[in-house]
C-alpha cells in the first residue's frame, strides 16, 4: 500500500513537473546583475542570453550570424558604420512596442561613459561620440568614431533596452523575462507572452512556459539531480563527470566535439621578475620553449587525463573554429629526438640523467598550477615524466588560486604555469588583449612599452591589421600569419582543447548541444519538455 | 599490554618494515607511469592494479605507508614537544604565564588552521624538490599542532605542581629548575606519551585532508593523502574495489595506534 502511494506521488510529481512545462537547470554562481548592459559573469551573462532580445546573433550551431530584431544589416566605411533594418510589429514583454528609438538608447546607453559597460568596450576602438540616427522608426544608422573589428558579430551581445517602458530592463524582447529571483536558491524566468518569434508551422515560440536556473556551486550535487531528475541539463561535464554519467544513462550525454577553450602552459619571460639570469635566458629562448612543446605527449594527455573527450591542440584557434583556423599548423609531435635536436641546438647537453644549460646549470624549474582540479594535476604528472626523459627536473607546485593569480599577475614570481583558458568568441580580435605587446593580458611578459622581440612586433603589426580590417579574407590571411609565428616561437605552449561535455535529460526535445557558450540551451526557444515534437529546425 | 594490543603493535611493524622494505617488495617505481596500462586491474606485474596514469598501486601504496607513517610520529614528537614546552611552563609558572598562555592557546586555537596551512603552503619556495616539499608539509603541521595538547599538559602540571611531594621537595630548597626537569617532567611522561600517540593518527589524517585538497605532498611522491583522493570517484570504486587498499590500511593504522592508545592512557591515568 504505501509502495502504491508513493508511486503515485511520484508519478504526480513528474507529471506536475511535465504539466508546468518548466525547464531546470543550474548556474554555478549567483547572477551579478540583471542589467543587460552591466554583465560579466557567467550566470548574468546566461540570463541575458535568454532574455535580452538582439539585433543579429550568432547562431551556436551553424557558426553563422542571423538576423533577430534586425531583418538586415549591412556594415559600411570600412567597419564605422552599421546600417539596421528593423523588424516591425515587435513588442517587449510589457506590451511597448519596439522602434528605432529603442536601438538609439540602447546604443547611447552602452557608450555611456559613466555606466562602464563589459559589452561596450568593444564598440569602443577611437575617441569620439557614436552617432545614431533613426531615419524611419524601423531603420537605424549607428556610426562609431572609428573601425570596429567584426562589427556585426559584436551586437550578439547587446540586448535592445526599451527607451519608453516603465519597466526598463525588465521589459525585454527575448524568449524568456525574469519572473522571480530567491538569492541563493533560484532564479525564475517565464515565457515572454509577446516574443515575436515563431516556428515553422506558426506556434509562438518559446515552447517552455519557465526555465528555472538554480543556483548550486557543487558540480557533484548538480550531477545527482540530473540523475535523479531534478534537472534537465547540465553544462560543461568535465570528463570523468560525463563517462560516469554515460555508464548510466548514455542517452542523456553529449560530447559536441572539441571547443574553443585551451589548457596551456607559459613560462615567465618578464626582464625584471625575480629569477636567476640563467633561468630567464632558458624561457627567453625558443628553443627551449619549442623543444618542452615537442616533448609534450598530448595524445597521452587526451586519452589519459581526457579519457578521449579532447583534441591535441596546436595554437590559438581550436579545430571547433571553422574559418579562422589555420589547417597547416599541427600540434607538436611529442618526439624526445626533436625535443633533444632544439636544446642542443641552444648549447644544452645531457650529463648523466640531467640536461645542463651552457653554463653547466642543471636544468630544473617549477610549474604551478591552481590545487584542487585533478585534471591539471594529472597533466602535470604527465608533463613530469615527459620532461624527466629529456633530464630536466620539474617541479610541481599546487597554489591555492588566488595565491596563483597573485604570482602570475602581480609579483611575477613564479617560473611556468599550466592554466586553462576560456574562450568563448570565434573572433581573433577577442585574442588582442593577448598577443598584443603592450596588453596587460600578454601574459608570459606583460605591458611591453615596446615589443621586446622582432617577431612580438610583427604580431602586434598583424593583429592591428586584422583588427581594422573588414574584408573576412584579408583578416583570415593576417590571422594565418599570427598562428604561424606563434607556432614557431611558443610563447604559450597549447596542450589540448577539451571537449564541450554536457547532458540533457532524455524528455527534453530539440536539444542540439554545441561547442559554442551556452552549449546545451542556445535555442532554448524552441526546447520543449516532453508532449509531441512540435518542431526541429 | 593486552593480546589486541599486541597484535596492533605487530600489525604497525609489519606496516612499517613494509613501507621500508618498499625498495625490494615493489616491481616498480612509484613515479614510473606504465602509460599502455592505466587503470589496469589486480594483475601479476601490477598487484593492486595501476592508477589512472598507469603507476604501479603498490609501489605508490608501500612508499605512502613510508611518507605518512614515518613523517606523522615526527611531526608528532615536534609538536608534544612545543606543547610540553609552552604547557609544562604555564602550568608549572602558574598566575599570569599560565593566563597568557591559556589566552594564547585559546586564540591560537580559534586560528583556521586549512586557511593558514594554504597561506604558508603559498609562501613557500616553488622549487623544493617532492622529498622537501613533504617535509615542509609534516614540518608545519608539527608546529602548528602543540596548542590542543599544550591545554592537556598544562592542566596536568597544574596538579602535580600543587602534590604533596612537589611541594615537600620546594620545602626543603630544591631549585625549581631542579625541580621542574628532574621531579615534574618525568612524571608528566604518561601525559605526553598520550598526547604523542593521539597526535599521530591526527597529523595522517591531516595530511591526507590537505591531500584531498591537492595540498599534500608534491607529484610524484605519493602518501595516504594522494592515494586516497582516488576514491572521490566512486563508480570506479565499485569497479574497482582493490582502489580501497589505502583507506583501508588508513583505518588499520589507525585502530592500532588506537588500541595502543588505550596503554598509554591507562599508564597516564
Amino acid at each position: 500500500m504505501l509502495m502504491r502511494i508513493a508511486t503515485v506521488l511520484l508519478l504526480s510529481g513528474v507529471w506536475a513537473a511535465n504539466a508546468a512545462n518548466e525547464l531546470r537547470f543550474c548556474l554555478r554562481t549567483e547572477p551579478k546583475t540583471f542589467n543587460p548592459l552591466l554583465v560579466e559573469d557567467e550566470s548574468s551573462s546566461s540570463i541575458r542570453y535568454l532574455t535580452g532580445g538582439v539585433l543579429i546573433r550568432l547562431n551556436r550551431y551553424t557558426q553563422e550570424l542571423e538576423g533577430e530584431l534586425a531583418t538586415k544589416w549591412k556594415v559600411s566605411e570600412n567597419g564605422r558604420r552599421i546600417d539596421f533594418e528593423l523588424r516591425r510589429g515587435v513588442r517587449f514583454s510589457d506590451g511597448t512596442p519596439f522602434s528605432c528609438d529603442d536601438v538609439a538608447y540602447t546604443m547611447r546607453q552602452l557608450m555611456d561613459p559613466a555606466l562602464h559597460s563589459p559589452a561596450g568596450d568593444a564598440f569602443r576602438s577611437a575617441p569620439g561620440e557614436v552617432e545614431i540616427k533613426c531615419t524611419s522608426p524601423s531603420a537605424a544608422i549607428v556610426r562609431f568614431p572609428g573601425p570596429v573589428a567584426a562589427l556585426a558579430k559584436q551586437f550578439d551581445e547587446v540586448a535592445v533596452l526599451s527607451a519608453a517602458s516603465p519597466r526598463k530592463e525588465s521589459a525585454v524582447l527575448g524568449p524568456f523575462e525574469l519572473g522571480e529571483y530567491k538569492p541563493g536558491a533560484y532564479v525564475l524566468l517565464k515565457r515572454n507572452p509577446n516574443y515575436w518569434k515563431r516556428d515553422a508551422n506558426g506556434h509562438a515560440l518559446p515552447y517552455l512556459d519557465s526555465i528555472r536556473l538554480e543556483i548550486q556551486q557543487n558540480r557533484e550535487l548538480e550531477l545527482l539531480r540530473f540523475r535523479r531528475g531534478e534537472l534537465d541539463l547540465v553544462n560543461k561535464l568535465d570528463p570523468e563527470m560525463f563517462d560516469r554519467l554515460s555508464s548510466e544513462m548514455p542517452r542523456a550525454v553529449v560530447d559536441a566535439g572539441p571547443s574553443l577553450d585551451w589548457e596551456t602552459v607559459f613560462f615567465n619571460q618578464l626582464q625584471t621578475s625575480p629569477l636567476p639570469e640563467y633561468k630567464r635566458r632558458w624561457f627567453r629562448s625558443a628553443d627551449f620553449r619549442r623543444a618542452i612543446s615537442e616533448a609534450i605527449r598530448r595524445d597521452d594527455m587526451v586519452r589519459i587525463v581526457y579519457h578521449g573527450h579532447a583534441r591535441a591542440a596546436a595554437g590559438p584557434v581550436s579545430v571547433a573554429n571553422h574559418f579562422w583556423l589555420n589547417p597547416s599548423i599541427q600540434p607538436a609531435s611529442g618526439s624526445d629526438t626533436a625535443a633533444l635536436a632544439l636544446l642542443q641546438h641552444s648549447g644544452f647537453r645531457r650529463s648523466g640523467s640531467a640536461l645542463l644549460d651552457r653554463d653547466g646549470n642543471k636544468v630544473e624549474f617549477s610549474m604551478i598550477t591552481n590545487a584542487g582540479n585533478k585534471l591539471h594535476e594529472r597533466m602535470l604528472a604527465l608533463i613530469q615524466q615527459d620532461l624527466a626523459r629529456l633530464g630536466i627536473e620539474l617541479n610541481v607546485v599546487a597554489l591555492d588560486f588566488p595565491s596563483l593569480i597573485e604570482r602570475i599577475s602581480r609579483t611575477y614570481n613564479y617560473e611556468s604555469v599550466l592554466m586553462a583558458w576560456s574562450n568563448i568568441d570565434l573572433d581573433p580580435s577577442a585574442q588582442m588583449n593577448i598577443w598584443l605587446s603592450s596588453a596587460a593580458n600578454h601574459q608570459w611578459n606583460p605591458s611591453e612599452k615596446t615589443p621586446e622581440s622582432a617577431w612580438e612586433a610583427q604580431v602586434d603589426k598583424l593583429m592591428q591589421e586584422q583588427n581594422s580590417s573588414q574584408d573576412p579574407n584579408k583578416r583570415k590571411a593576417y590571422f594565418d600569419q599570427v598562428q604561424q609565428i606563434v607556432a614557431e616561437q611558443a610563447p604559450m605552449l597549447f596542450l589540448v582543447n577539451p571537449n564541450a561535455l554536457s547532458a540533457v535529460a532524455p524528455n527534453v526535445k530539440n536539444a542540439t548541444p554545441a561547442v559554442l557558450d551556452p552549449q546545451t540551451f542556445w535555442n532554448a526557444e524552441r526546447l520543449q519538455i516532453g508532449g509531441p515534437l512540435l518542431s526541429q529546425r | 599490554m593486552s593480546l589486541k594490543q599486541k597484535i596492533a603493535l605487530a600489525v604497525l611493524a609489519v606496516a612499517v618494515a613494509a613501507s621500508l622494505a618498499a625498495g625490494w617488495l615493489a616491481q616498480h617505481s612509484y613515479a614510473e607511469q606504465s602509460r599502455e596500462f592505466i587503470s589496469s586491474a589486480p594483475s601479476a606485474q601490477f598487484w593492486l592494479g595501476t592508477d589512472e596514469l598507469g603507476r604501479d598501486r603498490f609501489a605508490r601504496l608501500l612508499y605512502g605507508t613510508r611518507v605518512s607513517l614515518l613523517l606523522a610520529p615526527a611531526a608528532a614528537l615536534l609538536s608534544t614537544f612545543f606543547a610540553a614546552l609552552i604547557g609544562g611552563a604555564a602550568g608549572y609558572l602558574g598566575g599570569f604565564w599560565e593566563r597568557t598562555v591559556t589566552t594564547g592557546i585559546d586564540l591560537f586555537l580559534s586560528l583556521p588552521w586549512l586557511f593558514l596551512l594554504l597561506a604558508v603552503r603559498a609562501l613557500l619556495p616553488l622549487n623544493t624538490s617532492p622529498v622537501t616539499s613533504v617535509m615542509i608539509t609534516f614540518l608545519l603541521l608539527g608546529c602548528l599542532g602543540w596548542a590542543a595538547p599544550a591545554r592537556i599538559i598544562r592542566a596536568g602540571t597544574r596538579t602535580l605542581a600543587s602534590s604533596d611531594y612537589l611541594v615537600q621537595a620546594a620545602a626543603i630548597g630544591v631549585s625549581p629548575r631542579r625541580l621542574f626537569w628532574l621531579h615534574l617532567l618525568p612524571n608528566l611522561r604518561p601525559i605526553l606519551l598520550a598526547q604523542f600517540w593521539i597526535s599521530v593518527p591526527l597529523f595522517i589524517l591531516s595530511e591526507a585532508n590537505l591531500g584531498l585538497l591537492g595540498l599534500g605532498v608534491s607529484e610524484p611522491l605519493p602518501s595516504w593523502g594522494a592515494l586516497l583522493r582516488e576514491l572521490e570517484n566512486y563508480s570506479a570504486v565499485l569497479q574497482n574495489p582493490w582502489m580501497l587498499a589505502p583507506a583501508a590500511l588508513l583505518v588499520i593504522v589507525v585502530s592500532c595506534l588506537q588500541l595502543l592508545l588505550r596503554t598509554e592512557e591507562s599508564v597516564a591515568c
